[in-house]
Formats: C-alpha cells, sequence, structure tokens
C-alpha cells in the first residue's frame, strides 16, 4: 500500500522533465536579460565617473567645443568638450537619412508597385545581400573612392562629413529599402482596388493611397536606418578624418562619437580622466540608441491606433 | 497637369531612380569583386600578413574568423534556443514578458562598438581573460544573442498548434512535446535564421577591436592542443580576424601594399556572406524536403 502510495504522492519522471526544462529555458531567457543590465551597469558606471569623481560640469562636457583629455583648455577646466563629436553623429546622422530616404522609399515603391515582379526577382535579393555586407567592406570602398572623389569634386582633403555621409548612404540604403518595401506589402490590396475603382490613375493610387496608409512603417525603416548609422563606428571612423573639432563645413576632418572611441580607448589608461571621458562617449550613444528604439516603439504604437480607426 | 500625365511622369521618375539604386548597388558589389577576385590566390588564402612588405596573405585572419564564428555559435546557439523556447512557448501574456522583449529589442539595436566597448570593460578586464578568442567569442555572443533569440522564436511560432495538440494528447509534457516535436519542425527555418546570423558574425569587427585583439601571432598549424598558446585551437591567443585586418592595415597605412591585400580580403568577406546567403535558403529547402518527405 504504502509503496502505491508513495509513487502516487511523488512527482512522476515526466512532470520532474518538464520542470528541469522550464527552468532550463526561463534561465537561458534570464541570462540575455542580465547581460542587457551588465552592459548598461558598466558602461554607465564608468561614463558617470567623469561627471562625479572627476567632477567635470556635464554642460561644460556637452556644450564644450575642445576635446583633449589630460590637458587643461583655454577656461582653465580639462578640455573635455564632447560637441564637435555629438554634432558629427548628428550632422552624419540625419545628412545621410535624408539623402537616402528618397531614394529607398522610390526604389521601395518601384519594387512594390510598379513593377513586382522584376522587384521580387531582382531588387528584393540584392538589397536584402547588401544589409549583410560587412561594413569595413563599405568603409575600405569609401576610402578608395568616395574619399577621392570628395576631393576631386568639392577640394579639402577628402575626409570630412561628406565622405563618411556618402558611405552611410550607401550603407543604409539596403536597409531602409527593404523596410519600407515590407511596411507598403504590408498595406492591404483592397484599399488599392478600391482607389483604382474610382478611377484613380496608379501614381494618384500610391501617392494619396498607398504611401499614406504605409507611413508608420516606412518612418519605423528611416527611424531605424537613422540608428544605425549613429552607431556605425570603423566605416565612418575611416573616411571622417577623426579630427576633434567643430565641422566648418562638409569637407573639413571632423569626428564622431563612434570613431573618437574607437580611436581613443586603446590608448588611454583605464580609471583617468581621458579614460573616462570616453566613456562618457560610449554612454552617448547607449542613450541615443535607447531613444531611437523609444521612438520607433512611438510610431509603431500610433500606427497600429491609426490603422484600428 | 492632368493625371495622366501626371501618372507617367511619376512612373518615369521611380523607374529612373530604381534603376539608380540598382546601379549603385550593383557598381558596389562590382567593384568588390573586380577589384579583390584577382588578389585572391591559394597563397593569399594561407600565408601569413606581414606588416612592413608587400606580398602577405590573410592565412590567420581566415582561420581566426571561422573559428570564432565556431566558438560564437556554440555558445549563443544553445542560449538562445532556451530563451526562444520559453519566449514562444511558456511566457504568459502580460506586461513582464513585454519588457523581456523590450529589453532584447534594445540588445539588438545596441551599436557593435558599444558591444564591443562592454566586452572590453567585462571580458578583457574584470574577468581577466585579455584579448583572446574567448573575449571575442563572449562579446560576438552577446552581439548575436537578440537577433538568433528573435529568428528562433519566429520559427518556433510559425509552427501550426495542432503539432502541439497532437504531442499532448500522447501524453507528452509541454517540455517534451517542444523537445521532441516544436522544434525539429521548425528546424529548416531555424537552421538559415542560424546561418545567416553567421554571416553577420563574420563580418562583423567594431565588437572584436577591443576584444579578440589587434594582433595574430604566427599559429603552428601543426600542434592541435587547444592549450599551447601557439596552438591554432587555443582559446587564449589574440586573434585579427578577417574583418578587423582590413580595418587595420588601412588605418595604420604602414602595409605597402595594403589597397591590395584590403581589396582581397573584402572579395573574400563579400564571398562569405554571398556563400552564407545561398547556404541558408538551399539547406532550409533541402532540410524541409527531407523532413516532411515531399
Amino acid at each position: 500500500m504504502d509503496k502505491i502510495r508513495a509513487s502516487l504522492l511523488k512527482k512522476s519522471v515526466a512532470t520532474k522533465i518538464e520542470r528541469r526544462g522550464k527552468i532550463l529555458s526561463l534561465s537561458c531567457l534570464a541570462l540575455i536579460i542580465v547581460v542587457v543590465f551588465l552592459i548598461f551597469y558598466f558602461v554607465a558606471s564608468r561614463g558617470l565617473a567623469t561627471f562625479f569623481e572627476n567632477h567635470i560640469n556635464l554642460w561644460q562636457f556637452l556644450s564644450g567645443t575642445q576635446w583633449n583629455p589630460g590637458t587643461t583648455g583655454t577656461n582653465g577646466q580639462p578640455a573635455v568638450g564632447a560637441l564637435p563629436m555629438i554634432v558629427g553623429s548628428f550632422l552624419i546622422t540625419i545628412l545621410s537619412a535624408l539623402i537616402a530616404t528618397p531614394f529607398a522609399i522610390g526604389t521601395a515603391v518601384f519594387m512594390t508597385e510598379i513593377s513586382p515582379k522584376r522587384g521580387a526577382q531582382i531588387l528584393r535579393p540584392v538589397t536584402e545581400l547588401l544589409v549583410g555586407i560587412p561594413s569595413v567592406v563599405y568603409g575600405f570602398i569609401g576610402l578608395q573612392v568616395v574619399v577621392p572623389f570628395v576631393r576631386n569634386t568639392f577640394g579639402g582633403s577628402g575626409y570630412g562629413i561628406l565622405s563618411g555621409t556618402f558611405v552611410l548612404f550607401v550603407m543604409i540604403l539596403p536597409t531602409v529599402t527593404s523596410m519600407s518595401a515590407d511596411a507598403l506589402n504590408a498595406v492591404p490590396r483592397y484599399y488599392r482596388e478600391a482607389s483604382l475603382a474610382l478611377g484613380a490613375t496608379r501614381w494618384q493610387t500610391i501617392y494619396k493611397v498607398v504611401l499614406r496608409a504605409a507611413i508608420p512603417g516606412m518612418l519605423t525603416a528611416i527611424v531605424f536606418g537613422m540608428a544605425r548609422a549613429f552607431g556605425e563606428a570603423l566605416a565612418v571612423q575611416m573616411v571622417i578624418g577623426n579630427a576633434t573639432l567643430l565641422p566648418q563645413n562638409l569637407v573639413s576632418p571632423a569626428s564622431t562619437l563612434t570613431s573618437i572611441l574607437t580611436m581613443g580607448i586603446g590608448n588611454t589608461v583605464m580609471g583617468s580622466l581621458q579614460n573616462n571621458a570616453l566613456w562618457s562617449l560610449a554612454m552617448i550613444l547607449l542613450l541615443m540608441s535607447l531613444v531611437f528604439n523609444l521612438v520607433i516603439r512611438y510610431i509603431g504604437r500610433k500606427g497600429k491606433l491609426n490603422n484600428e480607426r | 497637369m492632368n493625371a495622366k500625365r501626371a501618372d507617367k511622369l511619376a512612373t518615369g521618375i521611380l523607374y529612373f531612380v530604381a534603376g539608380l539604386v540598382v546601379l549603385i548597388l550593383v557598381a558596389l558589389l562590382g567593384y568588390i569583386l573586380v577589384q579583390g577576385v584577382p588578389e585572391i590566390s591559394w597563397h593569399f588564402l594561407t600565408s601569413p600578413a606581414l606588416a612592413f612588405e608587400a606580398g602577405g596573405g590573410i592565412g590567420i585572419q581566415l582561420f581566426n574568423s571561422f573559428y570564432l564564428l565556431f566558438l560564437a555559435l556554440l555558445i549563443s546557439l544553445p542560449i538562445s534556443l532556451g530563451a526562444g523556447i520559453y519566449l514562444n512557448e511558456y511566457a504568459p501574456q502580460n506586461t513582464l514578458t513585454g519588457l523581456v522583449r523590450t529589453t532584447i529589442e534594445i540588445l539588438s539595436s545596441l551599436p557593435s562598438v558599444v558591444v564591443g566597448l562592454f566586452g572590453y570593460l567585462f571580458f578583457v578586464v574584470q574577468f581577466k581573460l585579455g584579448f583572446s578568442i574567448l573575449s571575442g567569442a563572449f562579446a560576438l555572443t552577446v552581439f548575436n544573442l537578440p537577433i538568433l533569440t528573435r529568428s528562433i522564436e519566429e520559427a518556433l511560432a510559425n509552427i501550426d498548434d495542432n503539432q502541439r495538440e497532437a504531442g499532448y494528447a500522447l501524453g507528452l509534457s509541454r517540455w517534451e512535446t517542444v523537445t521532441k516535436i516544436v522544434v525539429p519542425a521548425a528546424l529548416p527555418s531555424i537552421i538559415t535564421g542560424v546561418v545567416l546570423s553567421a554571416g553577420r558574425i563574420f563580418g562583423e569587427a567594431a565588437a572584436l577591436i577591443y576584444t579578440a585583439g589587434q594582433s595574430a601571432p604566427a599559429l603552428n598549424f601543426s600542434d592541435w592542443n587547444p592549450f599551447n598558446i601557439s596552438s591554432p585551437l587555443s582559446p587564449m591567443r589574440p586573434a585579427e580576424t578577417l574583418a578587423v585586418h582590413i580595418w587595420k592595415i588601412n588605418s595604420e597605412g604602414i602595409m605597402p601594399d595594403a589597397k591590395a591585400v584590403s581589396a582581397g580580403a573584402s572579395a573574400v568577406l563579400i564571398i562569405a556572406v554571398l556563400l552564407f546567403n545561398f547556404l541558408a535558403r538551399w539547406l532550409g529547402k533541402r532540410l524541409y524536403k527531407h523532413l516532411t518527405a515531399e
């Protein structure tokens, strides 16, 4: 009797396996979450040291234009003004997104509305393939083709914001194109049919119906491209010239947050002001990537509301 | 302007824009291949790099790239498989799960240079792993986890609920249903996702500069004991990969034939990414056929 009783009260083998499996998979998930928090903790603990241990004024850091940590600037304070890098990063991101957007949307419309067959056969695979091209390859081509081109056409050394913009433009073009095409494909077919049935031409249908319905998706694509441009390090670093000066024009050497980070981290001593200031730059990068994320989520929520109405 | 003229004009402009984009993209691919493919030879692919003279190869870098890729996948695949299973099969639909998904999305959108810097701080400095293959593999894992988890979760979500119900009807527990029925059914798309993410890892450089290091010490290819520092399998040696190599020789500018070497190395990278893409499609289709007996 006791044997049966025990076997009834004990957990079965299957239950144990189930339990173990659930815990195992949950701990995998927990590990990923822990990693994210570790990233934020580690970068923030280093990045905030500039302000709490070295007592740099936050506003001075964000608005100062002299960057030469370790030495003192003209105002007697350590020269840790990150404005040139911040301006460089934003300028390059916005410019490349401005150039890439019309091309990407035009191509996406062509792919989905004008010539879906050719779009599916040629354009789609090519853009998807180009999304996967390593960024150093873009940097190398920028160095070989774009920099000499800019030098010969616009003067200067060729290194600068303009070259960086061109490189990033080509780099985010496939991403934005293929995401915009997804957004256009998601517009229900009956929207188009309804418009055409009213006697609208194809262009009127595209312009007045399809594009408007796909606005949230395309905005997401553009912000996604901008996030990629903002965080891109090596391709930009290779063509921008890496001079920590406030850019005077588009062809003078400049720098971005990422380019100064990749150049500097290896050459500074852990815990020194030079090093901490670099980590503060990394923290700005981290925060901006959060902002881009929030914007994408906001657009997504808005888009859903529009479609439900 | 009447509507018909506007329609024609707009169509023309769209043709022009699409044509231009195709031209740019094809020129890009063409440039790399035309410049790079003539540089590729058996000697180039197998001999070690030379720092101050021309004629060096990319042998060690190429090996490092593949070894790092292998290790990174070895670590990240089980973790993301587990996480994907939990998210799709167990996680309740509530705010907490939503937050977890958001966190994973944030991780996937972090710039790779930030991931690399974290790897430097955490693995290289904190855990004293130094600039080593292991640090690099961990950094790549962090970089790869969110993407792979996402693609595995999607692959599992695409499996019909009938399959799960059939499992429960046979008296299998949930975990057994997942491991014996759902995962095998999702295998073709999981493998496609893994191979595509492998292509991304293979070309990654920013996450590796400060984790796997920027030097490629000579390797003794007859010594396969992973505990010897000169062995190709040793996980504690610094390992410059192909992508890092391209970046380094271009920013240092001391190698006389840097342009030719980077052209060749770029072509190798592109061809590898192409192969990964084709492999992903082919394997996915092949496995699907094999498993469904179609």
